[in-house]
């Protein structure tokens, strides 16, 4: 059981002010294992309090982020998983899920985590599966008006993924999740 | 020459008492087990006077004291069983006066007094006043402390207080009263006289002597908090009086700093609530090297706590007007001692504060009062340097911020930004960034503009360059730390009503522009940010109210924004102000705003050609103005065409082939908009892929021309996969040979280089792609049939 907590788009201090205090208190270091970070913190503060969540921290480039050595893509193996990152504002149409397809084959990963449209989804189409956490400050986006904090985290045990949803409704923290299953160990199925 | 004594000195002169008390016990023990009277009176005496000595410090006087302490007690015993010694005690009582030297017939007239006491022959008040006025008869310091300790230790039961044996018609509790004031009177004259005895140099010898004994004279006072009967009346009338006059006549620093603390300390908390006019009288007469502000403090903190320890009491301190009573008594010591330093006001200011927000929270005028008063003590001075009082200040100025959570409370009091101003430059910062701290860690929402007009007064010296400072001067990262707290502050600014939230925009940008070009990079943003937010919550309350002067719309909204954007081209941040302006043209785009909308993409485009020449940034840049143009629905058939067209050219034009290549098949996205009104131009669509696959191909060429072998066919299995997204999606100008003659592309560039070589084995992406396309074909329906028709 591995636990990987996939969360963006934080907006930090250009959107919001700080993370929801309900979500940090449920951050609590030596929980997690990973962190993929699809972007947009976008300051060094918010870089080293994920940081103290969890050493293992891999993050990628969003357009606001003040750090630009943050790569574009990044991709890492995860159990019996490979994984993909990206912040998405690159994959024109930005959240269309056909788009993100291509980049997956291209990263040739079987999740792909992105955000930019700070809107939580977690689709499953041929290639493999695509999540977006969505902006764990709800911060305010011109694609989604209604944005609500939201982090996702992830239990990669074996060939399954289970991943869970936390989002921040009206004062409540509300977890839904999703699994997802892989075929086999090899990704490109002749 | 006098040689001072040493230690050695001491320690065997206190051996030899020692010795000589041992010694004399021995005989004294010897006769009291022959029950011999005149023996034992001789030797006790003897042993006694080892007791004169005046060769001790206190500390070894004490060890000598105890020894024959111990003795006293066997001979109290002997004294009290008469058949042992067949004298009454009233005899006893005046044999003992016979003894030669005045200190050893004291401390037995002492110890018989006690017998003579419990047998209850005589009034007990009646013996303990002789005995107190007898003692006068020992006048050197140490000697006469320790014998009259020991008067009142022997003493100490047999007071006639309330419930005592000893109590009666005769014997009142004024009585013990009057006995224990006496003693203590005198203990206290004896012990301020060791200051004036011997010359100057040894002063600071006897300081220490002094301060060994002190606890001999506050015990005095532990005694009058315990004695039964004493009740506030007799305290106010009696005891606290009595004892007042001689802490104020003694007219010693030591004592008069020692016993203040005694009395607030021994007495309880109600007694000094009642007394505090008399209390507080005294202090200001007090020697000015007294160090007055401590002995207030701690009365202070006790009263605080008093008040905190039931809610009842709270009445008592209203009634004795208690507030009033302290707030005068400080402001009479800050102004008598004009010598005080200007941190020891400031000490003071703080603990009254203290006490006022434990005792009266719920008066601000109170605070605020004091706040005044501080402000008339800091003008004073013509500035203020000293780091320990400018804590004080912070720590005055703090307090109210963790009292009252809500930092709205602390922006009412009016004098809360005159204190600040006396700040130097980098307190006052530290203190604006506490404020902005407590702000953050509450949750505070600030929501009028008048208020937000006081906070941003408060921390003016974060917002701007005061008079004086050098921001060159500050260290990079706490200057970004600052300027990140106030980008977040600026979202705890926040009022429902659109109006109201318009005037609070405007109020933080009025303070912001003054930031200069070091600040604007990390202000603006939020700014704009927080106006986007109210312009698309207008937009969603349904537009504008006709009829109705309103001056908060989208439209008013996008003129100020536009206004602040601009101002960015001062630092310069061309990358940052692109990102804003393209935020802002989309956001105008869903308010119908077409003018504004065109206007921001312009801006937007000004930047891209005239001040973003790094070829990364404008890689980035245009990804950002396509993927916002391709959301954009509000522009006409013209204006839509002028941007694309713009668009697609800055794309072909980027330095990169393959950057080039990806920039235009992008653009094939701003031809094809997925929704039910979108565009959907498949020629033009169609266009910019196979422009795409040219770029693609002169990539290609390039590679082989520069370092001898092909480069990878990602950019055409890229554009593969675009021709399939199209086709899927129904572009009637994309054939199924399109997509075959191009797989055939990729094979053939797969398989050899210019040599003939097998070079690339297989590519995952291009795989993936295929094995995507044998799936659809798997589908059936619409999409399966489609996908039928491509053959593999």
């Amino acid at each position: 059981m591995v636990l990987v907590l996939a969360l963006g788009d934080l907006h930090v201090p250009h959107r919001a002010a700080d993370l929801p205090p309900k979500f940090k208190s449920m951050l609590v270091p030596g929980k997690i294992q990973h962190i993929i970070c699809t972007g947009n913190l976008c300051i060094k503060e918010i870089h080293d309090y994920l940081k103290t969540i969890c050493p293992d921290l891999h993050i990628v480039r969003g357009e606001f982020d003040e750090d630009a050595r943050y790569p574009d893509t990044k991709t890492l193996t995860i159990g019996q998983f490979k994984l993909g990152l990206c912040h998405g504002h690159q994959v024109i149409p930005w959240g269309d899920l056909d788009s993100l397809a291509m980049l997956q084959r291209q990263l040739d990963v079987d999740i792909l985590v992105t955000g930019h449209t700070h809107q939580f989804t977690a689709y499953k189409h041929e290639g493999g599966v695509v999540i977006n956490p969505g902006s764990a400050t709800g911060a305010c986006s011109s694609i989604n008006q209604d944005v609500n904090p939201s982090f996702v985290l992830m239990d990669i045990d074996g060939l399954r993924v289970v991943v869970y949803v936390y989002e921040l409704i009206d004062g409540e923290v509300k977890v839904d999740k999703i699994d997802f299953k892989k075929a086999s160990t090899s990704t490109s199925a002749p | 020459m006098r040689r001072l004594a040493g230690v050695e000195d001491e320690e065997k002169w206190l051996a030899e008492g020692i010795a000589g008390i041992q010694h004399n016990a021995f005989f004294m023990h010897r006769a009291l087990d022959a029950n011999n009277l005149r023996e034992v009176l001789k030797y006790s005496a003897l042993m006694l006077s080892e007791l004169r000595t005046s060769k001790l410090s206190p500390q070894k006087y004490y060890d000598l004291y105890m020894r024959a302490f111990d003795e006293l007690r066997q001979l109290e015993v002997f004294f009290k069983d008469e058949s042992r010694h067949g004298l009454p005690v009233v005899d006893l009582y005046e044999l003992v006066q016979h003894a030669g030297n005045i200190l050893p017939r004291m401390y037995l007239l002492c110890t018989v007094g006690s017998v003579y006491i419990k047998s209850k022959q005589a009034p007990s008040k009646d013996v303990l006043k002789d005995l107190v006025e007898m003692c006068r008869g020992v006048q050197h310091p140490i000697r006469g402390l320790f014998l009259r300790s020991y008067l009142a230790q022997v003493s100490r039961d047999k007071l006639p207080e309330i419930g005592s044996e000893y109590e009666g018609d005769a014997n009142t509790v004024m009585d013990a009263v009057e006995f224990v004031l006496q003693n203590f009177t005198e203990m206290n004259k004896l012990w301020v006289r060791i200051q004036h005895q011997g010359p100057g140099t040894v002063r600071e010898k006897q300081e220490k002597e002094r301060n060994e004994l002190r606890d001999l004279v506050g015990k005095n006072l532990h005694v009058l908090g315990q004695i039964e009967g004493v009740d506030l009346e007799m305290y106010k009338e009696t005891v606290l009086p009595r004892v007042l006059e001689q802490v104020v006549n003694c007219k010693d620093e030591l004592a008069q700093y020692y016993l203040m603390e005694c009395i607030i300390q021994v007495f309880p908390d109600e007694y000094h609530l009642q007394t505090l006019e008399t209390l507080l009288a005294a202090c200001t007469q007090l020697m000015p090297t007294v160090d007055t502000k401590i002995v207030l403090t701690q009365l202070m903190d006790r009263l605080s706590n008093y008040a905190a320890s039931s809610p009842d009491v709270l009445h008592e301190f209203l009634q004795v007007e208690a507030f009033a009573k302290l707030s005068n008594a400080i402001g009479k010591v800050i102004d008598t001692q004009i010598e005080m330093p200007i941190v020891g006001a400031m000490t003071l200011f703080v603990s009254l504060l203290t006490f006022t927000l434990r005792v009266h929270p719920d008066r601000l005028d109170y605070v605020d009062q004091i706040l005044g008063a501080c402000v008339v003590k800091l003008s004073s001075v013509p500035k203020l340097e000293d780091a320990r009082a400018m804590k004080q200040v912070v720590a005055l100025l703090s307090a109210p911020l963790e009292k009252y959570n809500d930092i709205v409370t602390a922006l009412t009091l009016s004098n809360y930004p005159r204190v600040m101003d006396h700040l130097d430059d980098g307190t006052n910062k530290v203190m604006a960034m506490l404020i902005i701290q407590s702000i953050m860690k509450n949750n505070s929402c600030i929501s009028t503009a008048d208020k937000v007009e006081v906070l941003f007064e408060l921390i003016k010296g974060l917002i701007k360059d005061l008079d004086g400072t050098d921001t060159e001067e500050l260290d990079e990262e706490d200057f970004q730390e600052e300027q990140n707290s106030v980008a977040r502050l600026i979202h705890m600014l926040d009022n429902e009503e659109p109006e109201e939230m318009l005037k609070i925009i405007c109020v933080v940008r009025k303070h912001l522009m003054t930031g200069g070009t070091r600040r604007l990079p990390f202000t603006v943003p939020p700014l704009v940010f927080s106006a986007l937010r109210l312009v698309r919550q207008l937009d969603s309350q349904g537009g504008d109210i006709t009829g109705e002067e309103v001056s908060a719309t989208p439209r008013k909204i996008f003129q100020i924004l536009n206004q602040t954007i601009e101002v960015l081209s001062s630092v310069p941040c061309p990358e940052l102000a692109l990102r804003l302006y393209l935020q802002c043209a989309e956001a105008a785009s869903d308010c119908d705003l077409e003018p504004a909308a065109y206007e921001f993409f312009t801006q937007a485009f000004i930047l891209y050609e005239e001040e973003i020449a790094d070829s990364k940034a404008q890689v980035t840049a245009i990804h950002l103005i396509i993927g916002t143009l391709q959301r954009i629905n509000v522009f006409g058939v013209e204006n839509r065409d002028t941007l694309t067209h713009k668009a697609t050219g800055y794309s072909a034009r980027l330095l990169k082939k393959p950057d080039q290549c990806r920039a235009v098949y992008a653009c094939s996205h701003l031809f094809w908009v997925d929704d039910i009104d979108g565009i959907k131009d498949g020629e033009r669509a169609l266009l910019c892929l196979r422009r795409a696959l040219r770029i693609a191909n002169a990539a290609q060429q390039m590679a082989n021309a520069t370092r001898g072998s092909s480069g990878p066919v990602t950019l055409f299995v890229e554009i593969l996969n675009k021709y399939i997204y199209f086709y899927e999606k129904g572009n009637p100008h994309i054939t199924p040979s399109d997509i075959q003659s191009l797989i055939e592309l990729i094979n053939t560039e797969m398989q050899s280089d210019d040599n003939g070589n097998r070079r690339i084995h297989s590519d995952p992406f291009f795989t993936s792609t295929l094995r995507y396309i044998r799936f659809q074909k798997q589908k059936g329906g619409v999409i399966g049939d489609k996908y039928d028709l491509i053959k593999l």
